[in-house]
């Protein structure tokens, strides 16, 4: 190192070396470190100190140092259904989200309006413009997390497997109060196969009377022989669609007289041959353990259900 | 001792910077080894994976799946309102290894358990983008066509077993089982009965659809439809699992 490269304190030997020296001549500086770096190391020191003793840090034992930090939370006693407020409890971040999630001064709208949720009958939340606007941004939320990945972003559904929840046509019955038992319990489509009791000229037969009911085929004889499968001992089929074809809510069975498809694409088939062969084969097969709505009632809390009720009653006009 | 004989003496320095380095692992690894009283109290409702669980575990560990999903619900609100309750450190106390991760690329699936109906799961897998078009996750078409390889679950629990997984193979480990899970639990996790354990669960539900063969795809669906369901959670007040942090 070239002598003119020293500043004033190192050629004047205030800076001591470290006192050895490597190749003869290479020494090394022991300059002092900055004043403010120090002072920012003596800081992090009393930092972790203080930190010991606020936080749950070192272990102990078969436990650890809790900490002298404490938070306070307010939860439902299970036992009594009452509030229990606990105070002290040692600092984590577990208490803290029962803080975070019990705390009046956090996110107080949001809490306000669930409470008039819970409070109100769909009835009264639908006239509340207010209501309504939050019931839309909340249930849009907890729809997409949880129910779109089936019934689609919009409710629209997929013919076959997942209901269209916005066409006004229900399985299992389409009033706020239906809507949310179904929800709450979930819901399971039966239909016994026929494919074994029905010979095929029996199948086509019932398909067609089936399309008779909803005005895609006109009345004919084989619709009359069909009639008779449906509304009689062999097929039996009115027991669970209704006499009259319109299915019951009670067993989730499909309204056959009305346009709307669940699961027999009918609208996309073109020819009255296409559409009674989609229904006969359909019948064969029957519907089990395929159609699975799941319960919702230990995921979500009794008022996001609710909530979402309504939200999805007024996916489809709220009628 | 000097400066300069350890500075002149690699051998030695390097000793002396191990000794250095490995206090701080030291320090926080080994108390893991004996403080148990942070694994909360879930009165024996954690179980081990059954064999056919656990052969859809290891189906989605070689796919990666924890490269773009986690499997840990942190204690925070927005997790807590999408995802459902925090994960408990006893709910992936027989994990070997656990799955917890941080990458989102995906949603955290440590809930998902019942989310969906086994047929979701096997469309979803097959195809994410015929139930979710704006998905960006990999088609798994290859888990509906292989057929599951079962023939080694017997080395694979005993392997577990060897960590500490409370499967059993001798009788007093079977009764110890009874105690702890119930009966119908025990015999689960016999590991005696392991394949045919495997086969009746694969063929009494029939994850896949498809009754007449046991597929990758079996196991996979099986192992996802348990995630999380064990705790029930009704069962305990909310302030109960803070005391274990
Ligand atoms: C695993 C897929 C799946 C998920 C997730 C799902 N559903 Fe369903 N849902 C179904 C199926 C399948 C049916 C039809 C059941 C049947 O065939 O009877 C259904 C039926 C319904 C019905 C009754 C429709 C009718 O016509 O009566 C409503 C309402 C409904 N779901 C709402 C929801 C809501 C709200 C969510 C989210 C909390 C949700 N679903 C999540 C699959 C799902
Ligand atoms: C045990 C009760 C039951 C009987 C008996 C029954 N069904 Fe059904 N059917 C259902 C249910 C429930 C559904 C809806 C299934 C679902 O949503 O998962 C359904 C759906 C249908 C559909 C589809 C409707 C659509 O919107 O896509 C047709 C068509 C049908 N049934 C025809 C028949 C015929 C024809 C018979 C007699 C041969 C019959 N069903 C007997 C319960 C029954
Ligand atoms: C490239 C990243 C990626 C990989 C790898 C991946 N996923 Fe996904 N996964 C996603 C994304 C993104 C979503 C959300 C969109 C969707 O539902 O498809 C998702 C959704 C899911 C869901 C639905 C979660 C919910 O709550 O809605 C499940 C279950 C799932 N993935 C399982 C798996 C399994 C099992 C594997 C391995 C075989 C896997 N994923 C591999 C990205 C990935």
């Amino acid at each position: 190192m070239s002598d003119n490269t020293l500043n004033t304190k190192q050629k004047t030997g205030v800076v001591q070396t470290t006192g050895h020296s490597w190749d003869g001549d290479l020494q090394e500086y022991t300059n002092p470190l900055p004043r403010w770096w120090l002072w920012c190391f003596y800081g992090t020191v009393v930092f972790s100190i203080l930190y010991w003793f606020i936080y749950p840090s070192w272990p102990v034992g078969k436990g650890w140092l809790k900490g002298y930090g404490t938070v306070d939370y307010t939860i439902t006693d299970k036992a009594t259904g009452g509030t229990v407020e606990k105070k002290d409890q040692h600092w984590n971040t577990r208490a803290l989200l029962l803080e975070h999630l019990s705390e009046a001064a956090n996110d107080p709208k949001r809490k306000e309006m669930l409470a008039k949720v819970q409070a109100a009958t769909p009835e009264q939340i639908a006239k509340d413009p207010q209501l309504m606007e939050f019931v839309r941004s909340v249930g849009k939320g907890l729809f997409g997390d949880n129910c779109a990945a089936c019934h689609g972003q919009g409710g629209q559904g997929v013919v076959g497997l997942y209901p269209n929840l916005t066409d006004n046509d229900w399985l299992w019955g389409g009033s706020t109060d239906k809507i949310q038992e179904t929800i709450t319990l979930g819901r399971k489509g039966f239909m016994p196969a026929f494919g074994a009791v029905l010979k095929p000229d029996q199948l086509d037969d019932v398909a067609e009377y089936v399309l008779t009911l909803s005005n895609e085929a006109k009345p004919s004889e084989a619709a009359d022989r069909g009639k008779a499968i449906f509304q009689g001992q062999v097929g039996g089929c009115y027991y669970c669609h209704g006499a009259d074809g319109k299915g019951l809510a009670s067993m989730g069975s499909a309204n056959l007289t009305d346009k709307i498809w669940a699961i027999v694409d009918v609208p996309a088939q073109k020819t009255l041959q296409d559409k009674k062969a989609q229904i006969a084969s359909f019948v064969a097969k029957g519907v089990n353990n395929t159609r699975i709505m799941p319960t919702w009632q230990n995921r979500l809390s009794p008022t996001d259900i609710k909530l979402l009720a309504v939200y999805v009653h007024q996916l489809s006009g709220g009628k | 001792m000097r400066h300069e004989q350890i500075e002149t003496n690699s051998g030695l320095m390097l000793l002396l910077i191990l000794v250095v380095i490995s206090i701080g692992g030291l320090v926080e690894i080994v108390p893991l080894f004996y403080i148990n009283e942070t694994v909360e109290d879930v009165k024996g409702e954690v179980r081990p994976y059954t064999p056919l669980e656990l052969r859809g575990r290891d189906i989605y560990v070689r796919e990666g799946c924890y490269l773009c999903h986690s499997q840990q619900i942190r204690p925070f609100r927005d997790e807590w309102l999408r995802y459902g309750h925090y994960s408990l450190a006893a709910e992936s106390q027989y994990d070997h290894p656990f799955q917890w991760g941080s990458k989102r690329t995906g949603p955290d699936l440590a809930r998902v358990g019942g989310k969906y109906s086994n047929q979701w799961q096997v469309q979803h897998l097959n195809a994410p983008r015929s139930v979710v078009p704006q998905s960006i996750m990999p088609n798994y078409p290859w888990l509906l066509q292989t057929d599951l390889d079962y023939s080694d679950i017997v080395g694979r629990m005993r392997a577990l077993r060897w960590t500490g997984v409370p499967y059993s193979v001798t009788q007093a480990e079977y009764d110890r089982n009874v105690k702890t899970f119930g009966k119908a639990t025990a015999d689960l996790l016999d590991i005696n009965q392991a394949q045919d354990n495997l086969l009746k669960q694969a063929r009494d539900r029939d994850f896949d659809g498809n009754p007449s063969r046991i597929t990758e795809m079996d196991a996979l669906v099986a192992y996802l439809q348990v995630l999380g369901t064990m705790v029930d959670f009704t069962k305990y007040d909310e302030g109960y699992f803070a005391r274990f942090r």
